[in-house]
């Protein structure tokens, strides 16, 4: 698996929201791509899972140029995202939600169940809320459900957004071990993050991305002892509160 | 205002009024399944079942032979004719819906056209097919043929039931039940109601958002033209403008009901039919849209999401 991002240019009418990017997730990589709102990480992972029309650039996926296949078959090829905001499907129930993740692999039912275990065994809280409908779960819930749900399309990559957007410190620390603990499973990642202390004291490689362009690409833990990314992405006082 | 007569045939009238309601509830569903997954009010949708009636009307005179002079068919021959005219107005309409998103709004569709301007095309789809069969058929309403002799054949608590709209109750039943499981148990059904509540997270899924659309419009045609035969069978006429008043009624049902929500238009329906029913008794029956109407601002004011409806963010279908 090797995700290359080359040059890639894409337009909100007539607002250019990237400039150009390059970037590359390689097989079993924690990647993240640090930023300000704004600054063009959602409509990256958008653009790689094809919602976004690309305007120049290429999206190369397994040494194959993916800009033209329409998104609704990017989950074929191994790309999973769980998007910003997490999407949950609000009326559907949580077992039919992480279904969902499977619309359109013809598997037998072996291959579900097992799925299913292992997304429960990462996330006991969907076992006991199987039944309960999406939208009454709690944010940190909901995003526990749109990972697992990504996950159950066995991805050769995962692209995670904002994962802890809007959750308390506590479920943040929950979400950031589960994430660690998928890679350690053999999962690629790509991961969007405004939290760049956790981010970056989780990931491999770093990208810093500043108003559509890429500033800054180095190894996750050089960044955190960045006088730049110190003073615009970590804050003082961020150590203290995780 | 006659309240004797509402309470006396009290028992007959909510009979006469889940028939009417369950062919209101079967049109409405078109409306409710589309705006689910287009979020558009699909004002063709009246055509659809307008279409429908034609298609019945040709498979009894030009398939199964039978003319308006002709007298009561009974036995296999019954059932044979009845399962005919059901099945081509289904297909009939089922099919006029899927061209009319492919032609009409498809395309506006994909380039990212507003709401308004697919709006704009639907209503221009519904004048052409319109007057289409008003010159096709000279502005002229035309009669069904009365199959079977139509009585009274029970009498339960009070109300009269006859046989025809017995008939129609229950088959409209079985239609809204499989449609019910269709939605909730089957992959492509599970597709809908995914695209209805969030489209750009079942574009993630791997849900081919076109696919979804045409099985949404072919659902929402197969019950209008199950509609559309049931109103034939009823009430042994119909012309081009049958979709009007009839489309109009079953558009207010679903928003009544909660629009987007399914079991809110089949609530919506019989709501509507019953309101209709007894609101001709009380007043006469040309008032009966004017009270219909009347109780549907005052529900909206009380609910503005109607009676089943929950707010954008909640389940939809």
């Amino acid at each position: 698996m090797r995700l290359e991002i080359k040059n890639l240019s894409v337009y909100y009418g007539k607002i250019e929201a990237l400039k150009g990017i390059s970037l590359v997730v390689n097989q079993g990589e924690i990647v993240t791509l640090i930023g300000a709102n704004g600054a063009g990480k959602t409509t990256t992972l958008k653009t790689i899972s094809g919602l976004r029309p690309v305007t120049s650039g290429e999206i190369v996926f397994d040494g194959v140029n993916i800009n033209q296949i329409p998104a609704y078959e990017r989950a074929d090829l191994g790309i999973s995202q769980a998007p910003e905001g997490r999407g949950i499907f609000p009326g559907m129930t949580v077992l039919e939600n992480l279904e969902m993740g499977k619309y359109n692999r013809k598997t037998r039912k072996a291959e579900m169940s097992e799925d299913l275990a292992r997304v429960y065994e990462l996330f006991p809280r969907l076992k006991e809320r199987a039944t309960q409908a999406g939208g009454t779960l709690s944010g940190g819930e909901q995003q526990m459900l749109a990972i697992g749900r990504a996950l159950m399309a066995r991805p050769k990559v995962l692209l995670l957004d904002e994962p802890s957007m809007g959750l308390a410190p506590m479920m943040i620390q929950n979400i950031f071990n589960i994430i660690t603990e998928i890679n350690n499973q053999g999962v690629t990642i790509l991961l969007v993050e405004q939290n760049a202390q956790q981010a970056l004291s989780r990931a491999h490689r770093a990208y810093v991305l500043e108003i559509g362009k890429i500033t800054k690409e180095a190894k996750a833990k050089d960044l955190l002892n960045d006088p730049h990314v110190k003073s615009a992405y970590l804050g003082t006082g961020a150590h203290e509160i995780f | 205002m006659d309240f004797e007569l509402l309470f006396s045939e009290f028992p007959s009238l909510t009979f006469d009024g889940i028939a009417l309601g369950a062919i209101y509830a079967l049109i409405s569903l078109g409306y409710t399944l589309v705006y689910g997954v287009l979020r558009l009010i699909n004002f063709a949708h009246s055509e659809v079942f307008m279409i429908g009636t034609f298609a019945a009307l040709l498979a009894s005179s030009d398939i199964m032979g039978i003319n308006i002079e002709d007298e009561p068919i009974s036995g296999a021959k019954l059932i044979l004719t009845i399962i005919v005219c059901l099945v081509v107005a289904m297909l009939t309409s089922g099919i006029v819906a899927v061209l009319v998103e492919l032609v009409a709004y498809r395309r506006l569709r994909n380039r990212g056209a507003s709401k308004l301007a697919t709006l704009i095309s639907a209503i221009g789809v519904s004048i052409t097919l319109v007057e289409a069969f008003r010159i096709m058929t000279d502005s002229l309403p035309r009669e069904f043929p009365r199959f079977f002799e139509k009585s009274f054949i029970a009498d339960i608590f009070g109300a009269q039931i006859r046989n025809d709209k017995l008939l129609v109750i229950f088959a409209a039943g079985v239609m809204m039940f499989v449609l019910d499981q269709f939605i909730s148990k089957t992959r492509i059904g599970k597709g809908i109601r995914a695209v209805s509540q969030d489209e750009q997270t079942s574009v993630l899924m791997g849900i081919n958002i076109n696919k979804v659309v045409t099985v949404t419009f072919l659902m929402g045609g197969l019950m209008a033209g199950a509609a559309a035969f049931f109103y034939v069978l009823v009430y042994e006429n119909t012309s081009f403008r049958v979709g009007f008043f009839l489309g109009i009624s079953a558009f207010t049902a679903a928003v009544l009901g909660g629009i987007g929500n399914i079991r809110g238009a089949l609530v919506g329906g019989f709501a509507l039919g019953l309101l209709e029913v007894y609101g001709s008794v009380l007043l006469g029956t040309a008032w009966k849209h004017v009270i219909a109407f009347t109780i549907l601002v005052l529900v909206l004011l009380l609910k503005p999401t109607g009676l089943l409806g929950e707010s954008i963010q909640q389940a939809r279908v």
